[in-house]
């Protein structure tokens, strides 16, 4: 049986990966791939919880949250194209029309 | 086995009978010829009406439902019906502007009806998993609501920073939640305030405890755009629709003060000092920034969305000021607010004009001469922001910094009152501008539709009706503020 | 601590050792006489028509997008199945309504063209 320890770890590192890499990188799907890393890693988390507690509401919460990744997900990626459409460009550099 | 009591649905009735015309909206949207989209947007102004009225039944059986996860209490209604409100006003602000800019989709009104849904649920739940779906509904609809203007740059734009913002900062509210499941085994807040009131204090040794209130606060921080979880903010707002910035800059903020005020200072209200040093640097931060960018401000739209984060930070003066001074204040402040911001966005994007091209302060010179009543009702709005005696701001500012000064923040109050002297300089600058300037303003052509008329009318006698006899409202935020949990 | 993960080490190093000296031989002793047949992408399968990187249709995407949607709903369904006796009539009609809901969503879609492959 593998330690609560180890999931958190895993979940943390997952969870920091995907925040460095919101922060680092420069293509729009690489980022918006990063935020459904950060949040499969809660899942991770809530997954690891609930069988160190014996208790079941862990798992249902990660049902909820596969969910809303997915209706996120859909959201995102319609906005992605509708951007792309626009602009033919994912960088992130070239969204820098507004400034002060 | 399962049982479902009447009272339980009764409970939910305005966010079901809400959810239920948005799903109608959406269902009649394809089958409605373009020209005829507005009636799409009546019907979904008779659901809002329709839901406030379920409210008031609502109020008749207070209590908690679906397994003490939603409660409807005082507390959850005063939201609700704000929410409402902040609806109402936008549809009847939106249906001209929509027209004028060639969006006029039935979707609008959709994702308006589902963002509501979303805040109520948020300002409802006393279980963090409802308030995560909460959170997500509202904002997955104002994501798309935020570039509803499919063709323009700008608008495309906001929706994408919005977007990967808002759920880089979900991300973190909901690993705030995964370790406060972690380590109390619960989710319900009524359960864990119980948990945290037996064993006194908030375990200080318990680091974790710390990390999962820091991650929810990091979370809604950047739903209610503090420093220095703002950066999206200005851009958002300038490149949505002035609408829908309208019900951006309220809603789901006011959904977040909500959410933050039940887990702070309800569930986790005994965890003591740390938290409220919390509130209180960012508090400071969040007025000098928010007020001090402002000032530097050439275009409208901007500079009320950082009026918007220096009003995010006197809220959370506020909230630094406690459970039992700050909570009604808040309250007060979050409906002037919402009164306030949405006449005056509203009133912005009728002037803008088609394409919103004129939104630059200099474009609103001489409009005084040209549109008196218009340019009355945004001096009536630019004074109640910068909290001028007689009207609403004045009081809203007050009871804030009362109840400051009560709960011994002398320091926190004397900041505030500083960075509002200094924010009446740019309200006052569009002033300056309408009135004391000779010019053609660009912005001044059309006639005022009578929709827009209407909820500017509601607005600005809110504002006034509040900023003189403010007394009986402020007994209902005191009766609103007692619930929590 | 670390003594049962012992055996995943020496499996590593195995591992490296011989698909290194595998790969490693082979480029060293093979001989190479490249031609264009062999250097084709699939050696034994079909021609490669046209450059992988091509766009592919705008309801692609469209399609992917509804599918992740209506897939994930389903999630849902199958806790449900596994209780439903124990629900009884309660845990039925909020399914009912779960679905409606999804129909409506389905029936927007529908009429909005989204499914139309052809436009």
């Amino acid at each position: 049986m593998v330690p609560l320890a180890h999931i958190l770890a895993l979940s943390v590192i997952l969870f920091g990966l995907g925040a460095a890499g919101f922060v680092f990188r420069r293509n729009i799907i690489t980022i918006f791939m990063c935020i459904e890393l950060m949040l499969n890693a809660v899942n991770l988390a809530f997954i690891g919880f609930s069988r160190y507690l014996g208790n079941l509401d862990g798992q249902i919460f990660a049902f909820f949250v596969i969910v809303v990744a997915a209706a996120e997900a859909a959201v995102g990626l319609a906005i992605i194209i509708a951007v792309y459409r626009n602009r033919g460009s994912l960088s992130i550099d070239d969204f820098d029309s507004m400034k002060l | 086995m399962i049982t479902v009591q009447a009272d339980d649905l009764v409970r939910i009735l305005p966010q079901a009978i809400l959810a239920g015309f948005a799903i109608l909206v959406m269902v009649f949207e394809p089958f409605l010829p373009a020209a005829r989209k507005t009636l799409l947007g009546w019907f979904s102004l008779f659901g809002v009406v329709a839901a406030g009225a379920a409210t008031i039944r609502t109020s008749f059986s207070p209590g908690l439902a679906f397994g003490n996860s939603i409660s409807a209490d005082r507390f959850s209604l005063f939201f609700i019906c704000l929410f409402l409100l902040v609806a109402a006003l936008t549809l009847l602000g939106s249906f001209h502007s929509l027209e004028r800019e060639n969006i006029n989709h039935g979707e609008f009104y959709a994702l308006l009806l589902m963002a509501t849904v979303g805040m109520c649920f948020m300002a409802a739940s006393t279980e963090l998993i409802m308030i995560f779906l909460g959170l997500e509904i509202s904002s997955l609809a104002t994501y798309v609501l935020a570039g509803f203007k499919r063709q323009d740059a700008l608008s495309n734009e906001a929706s994408l920073k919005y977007f990967l913002l808002g759920s880089f900062a979900t991300a973190f509210f909901l690993y705030g939640i995964a370790v406060v499941y972690g380590l109390t085994g619960t989710t319900n807040l009524l359960v864990l305030s119980a948990q945290l009131g037996r064993s006194g204090e908030f375990r200080p040794g318990a680091v974790f405890a710390w990390v999962a209130l820091l991650l929810m606060f990091v979370g809604l921080a950047f739903k209610v755009s503090t420093v220095p979880f703002h950066v999206w903010t200005p851009d958002v707002y300038q490149g949505a629709p002035a609408p829908v910035t309208a019900f951006l800059s309220v809603g789901p903020k006011a959904a977040a003060f909500a959410v933050l005020l039940r887990i702070f200072l309800g569930a986790f209200a005994s965890a003591g000092s740390g938290v409220f040093w919390v509130f209180w640097a960012s508090a400071i931060l969040t007025m000098c920034l928010g007020n001090l960018a402002a000032l530097l401000q050439s275009n409208v739209k901007r500079l009320l969305a950082y009026s918007a984060i220096a009003h995010a930070g006197y809220v959370l003066v506020g909230i630094a000021a406690g459970r039992g001074e700050g909570t009604a204040p808040v309250l007060f402040y979050l409906t002037v607010y919402a009164l306030m911001n949405v006449g005056a966005f509203l009133l912005v994007a009728h002037l803008a004009g088609t394409g919103e091209r004129w939104t630059r302060i200099e474009d609103f010179t001489g409009l005084g001469y040209q549109r008196p009543a218009v340019a009355a009702c945004l001096a009536a709005f630019m004074l109640s922001l910068a909290g001028f005696p007689t009207t609403a701001g004045f009081f809203a500012k007050f009871y804030i910094f009362r109840a400051a000064v009560h709960s011994g923040l002398i320091g926190l109050t004397i900041v505030a009152v500083l960075t509002s002297v200094v924010s009446v300089y740019y309200y006052f600058r569009l002033i300056v501008v309408m009135y004391m300037r000779e010019g053609k303003a660009e912005a001044a052509s059309a006639s005022l539709p009578w929709a827009l008329r209407v909820a500017l009318a509601i607005s600005v006698v809110g504002i006034f009706y509040l900023g003189l006899y403010p007394t009986d409202f402020l007994l209902l935020t005191n009766l609103a503020a007692v619930p929590l949990p | 601590m670390f003594g049962s993960y012992l055996p995943i080490l020496v499996h590593f190093v195995v591992v490296v050792v011989v698909a290194g000296a595998i790969m490693g031989l082979s480029a060293w002793v093979g001989v190479k006489r490249p031609s264009r047949e062999k250097l084709s992408p699939y050696e034994c399968g079909i021609t490669p028509v046209g450059d992988a990187r091509g766009r592919f249709s705008i309801s692609f995407y469209l399609v992917g997008m509804l599918f992740i949607l209506f897939d994930v709903e389903i999630a849902f369904l199958f806790p449900w199945a596994v209780v439903y006796r124990s629900l009884g009539w309660f845990g039925f009609i909020e399914m009912f309504l779960y679905i409606v809901i999804l129909l409506a969503g389905y029936l927007y879609i529908w009429k909005k063209g989204a499914l139309d492959w052809t436009r």
